[in-house]
């Protein structure tokens, strides 16, 4: 039932590139057109932006994360992707934070619609990691099914994915757990994996669909021999050891389902701000209001999607009140979601164990230890019981 | 760019024109739409329509019939949106998508003894269940018919209730939750009507709409009388902005109300109609 994204099968990396050989690539998808983002240092965090060049990637920075704790530090080498992932995620791109749905005009007694377009793109993503390429397809699930959304349909097909393997984890990590990484994969067009050893600064490329094969083709490298694969397993190997957190995922639809009135939830309830930071970098949240607008005149009329989080009061509006009035409702509504109604709604967990809810909640709340207080103190606890 | 209907992204609507007008109550009206262009939309009993008013915003309405190839929709005027609607006269256009949701699904049950229980505006999507049911009359068992309102004036369709009283083949019910002196029906909750009619439990299938804590007492009483809960149907209400389940806002622990629901067997929403806050 729940689906791993991160296991695939282990083959030989294609290829080994240098820094000039990744400025080509950058370069080559900005002749094709692509308009390159990528991770950047920007008010003392790593984002996601548009980058010119290998130049604006955080050379030597990695980042301290733990719960309600980020911070840049510097590195001891000039690593490009020596850190885990940042406040932005890819679902910045892929699913807008606002987006115009259409436009309507009156005229002579009736009013036109005008659908917007499409706009954007098409985007190559470097360095895309194993948590946030799981997530990618967790929303495909989302904006792809009967109805696919027409903005999320278009940047999805057109994006060019470079993944890159993660080699330093941060303190909120747990990806192990849920089957997302440290590698990434399938569902790139390339994936690089960075080595440094001495002078050495190279990346193994692995490649995962034609086109991703016809752009290393057009690129300086050189074939990988078995010391760069072997190279390559051991930081996978090692980010896969260096994970800062865990989490128990047996049986967790039923845990959570079976414990909806657990005195956890009130106990969450008294720390949680309900300030929907944690669903704003959640990677996978999707929820969305809609606003419908008009201008001075009165005939012409805007709509509008926005993100919205299931942390706020207006989310369950019915009938003049409000289904979920605490915070205790809503935090449980979030979770359970995340972790368990996910599975049934769309066969998959909706949790990557990218830590970035840990980090940015203000206050600390952290995922993996509401679900362990949960694990441990449930009525006929398998592991309290004897 | 006005795309044809099959090209057009999945949140946009497409114009209709209100074609007649009926007043129900002081607050409630009933409006046929026709399109301005392209098909109708076909609506199975249950199943409902995003209706949008210029500039203010959009909200789910169930389908309340259809009338001369017009789709009717019957709205309480409780908001921004539902009171443009209620203000609208012939010939105003509002933009509508749809249809969406699953419907009651009686086709899966013939033969059987069909319950139906309405509280207030939620006899608005039954009523086509029960239209249906009174033109196949052959198709289906008995068929009782349970309304109950706050009071008289609240009380919608009252002439499609008079005529179906009328009907020998079926038993149709009204009560009044608080009675003026002059009302000389039943007066009471509409759990207190379930008594009166003659059915099958055991292959009864029940159509329940309504205040939620009224459908949960409706199905706990079925229930004790031998009803079982996969064979009563409630339509759930939540906050919606999309109806394709993209937005979210309509989640009933794992369903989606506006794909998975509105309709849902009693037994799968159970145990979450029991949890506070879901
Ligand atoms: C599947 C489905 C089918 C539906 N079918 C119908 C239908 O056939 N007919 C119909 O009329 N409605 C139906 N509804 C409900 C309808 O969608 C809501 O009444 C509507 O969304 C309200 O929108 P609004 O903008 O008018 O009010 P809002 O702007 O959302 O509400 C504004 C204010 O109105 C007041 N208010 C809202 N609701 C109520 C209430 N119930 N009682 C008292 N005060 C209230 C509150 O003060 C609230 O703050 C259906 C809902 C769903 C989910
Ligand atoms: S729930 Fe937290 S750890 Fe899981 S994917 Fe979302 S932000 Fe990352
Ligand atoms: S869990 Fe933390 S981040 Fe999420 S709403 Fe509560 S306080 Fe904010």
């Amino acid at each position: 039932m729940h689906r791993s994204f991160g296991r695939k099968e282990k083959k030989l990396p294609e290829a080994v590139i240098d820094l000039e050989g990744l400025q080509a690539l950058l370069d080559s998808l900005t002749i094709r057109g692509y308009t390159v983002l990528g991770p950047t240092v920007r008010d003392g965090a790593i984002v996601y932006d548009e980058i010119a060049g290998v130049n604006d990637l955080p050379a030597g920075w990695t980042d301290e994360q733990d719960a309600a704790t980020y911070r840049l530090t510097r590195r001891d080498d000039s690593a490009l992707f020596g850190y885990a992932v940042g406040p932005h995620s890819w679902k910045k791109y892929l699913f807008p934070p606002q987006t115009l749905l259409w436009k309507a005009r009156r005229s002579s007694g009736a009013f036109e619609v005008e659908e917007a377009a499409p706009q954007g793109g098409p985007y190559a993503f470097l360095g895309v990691r194993g948590c946030e390429l799981a997530a990618i397809h967790i929303q495909d699930r989302v904006f792809l099914g009967e109805h696919p959304d027409p903005t999320y349909a278009d940047r999805r097909s057109n994006a060019f994915i470079i993944a890159v393997n993660c080699s330093t984890p941060a303190g909120t990590c747990f990806c192990v757990s849920m089957g997302t990484g440290p590698r990434a994969g399938p569902g790139f067009d390339l994936s690089l994996t960075e080595i440094l050893e001495g002078d050495r600064h190279a990346f193994t490329v692995d490649v995962g669909s034609e086109r991703g094969e016809e752009l290393l083709s057009a690129l300086p490298h050189m074939p990988a021999t078995t010391e760069d694969e072997r190279s390559a397993e051991a930081v996978i190997e090692r980010a896969a050891g260096a994970m800062g957190r865990s989490m128990d995922t047996d049986g967790i639809k039923e845990l959570l389902y079976g414990n909806r009135e657990h005195p956890r939830w009130d106990d969450v309830a008294q720390r949680c701000l309900s300030c929907t930071n944690c669903t704003l970098v959640c990677p996978t949240c999707f929820c969305s209001t809609v606003e419908d607008t008009t201008d001075l005149t009165g005939d012409n009329a805007e709509r509008w999607r926005s993100w919205d989080s299931c942390f706020t009061l207006d989310f369950s509006e019915l009938g003049g009140n409000n289904v979920r009035t605490t915070t205790r409702g809503r935090y449980r509504q979030w979770m359970t979601h995340k972790l368990a109604s996910w599975i049934d709604q769309f066969d998959t967990s909706g949790c990557v164990g990218c830590g970035r809810c840990i980090t940015w909640c203000p206050v600390g709340i952290d995922i993996t230890e509401e679900v362990a207080a949960i694990r441990e103190t449930q009525e006929g606890s398998r592991h309290g019981d004897t | 760019m006005v795309g044809p209907a099959d090209m057009s992204g999945p949140m946009t609507p497409r114009i209709f024109r209100v074609a007649s007008k009926r007043r129900e109550t002081a607050d409630t009206v009933t409006l046929a739409f026709d399109p301005l262009e392209g098909p109708q939309i076909e609506l199975r009993p249950g199943q409902f329509d995003m209706l949008y008013a210029f500039g203010i915003g959009e909200v789910p309405i169930s389908m309340s019939g259809m009338s001369e190839g017009s789709v009717l929709h019957t709205v309480r005027a409780v908001g921004a949106v539902t009171r443009a609607i209620y203000d609208a006269g012939e010939g105003d256009v509002f933009g509508m998508r749809g249809p969406y949701g699953n419907g009651w699904g009686l086709e899966d049950h013939p033969g059987a003894d069909v319950l139906i229980v309405a509280g207030g505006i939620g006899l608005a999507p039954l009523r086509p269940a029960i239209e249906h049911v009174l033109a196949h009359r052959e198709l289906h068992g008995k068929l009782s018919v349970l309304i109950g309102a706050r009071s008289p004036e609240l009380l919608i369709f009252q002439d499609d209730i008079a005529r179906w009283q009328a009907r020998l083949d079926a038993q149709v019910r009204v009560t009044i939750d608080v009675a003026p002196s002059e009302w000389r029906g039943a007066v009471g909750l509409v759990t207190e009507l379930i008594p009166r009619v003659s059915f099958d439990p055991g292959r009864t299938v029940a159509l329940v709409c309504g205040p939620e804590i009224m459908m949960r007492a409706v199905a706990t009483d079925l229930m004790d009388l031998g009803v079982a809960s996969d064979q009563i149907r409630i339509s759930m209400e939540r906050n919606m902005k999309c109806a394709i389940g993209h937005c979210g806002h309509c989640q009933f622990g794992p369903e989606f109300v506006c794909k998975d629901g509105p309709i849902f067997p009693y037994e799968r929403v159970e145990s979450l109609m029991r949890v506070r806050e879901v």
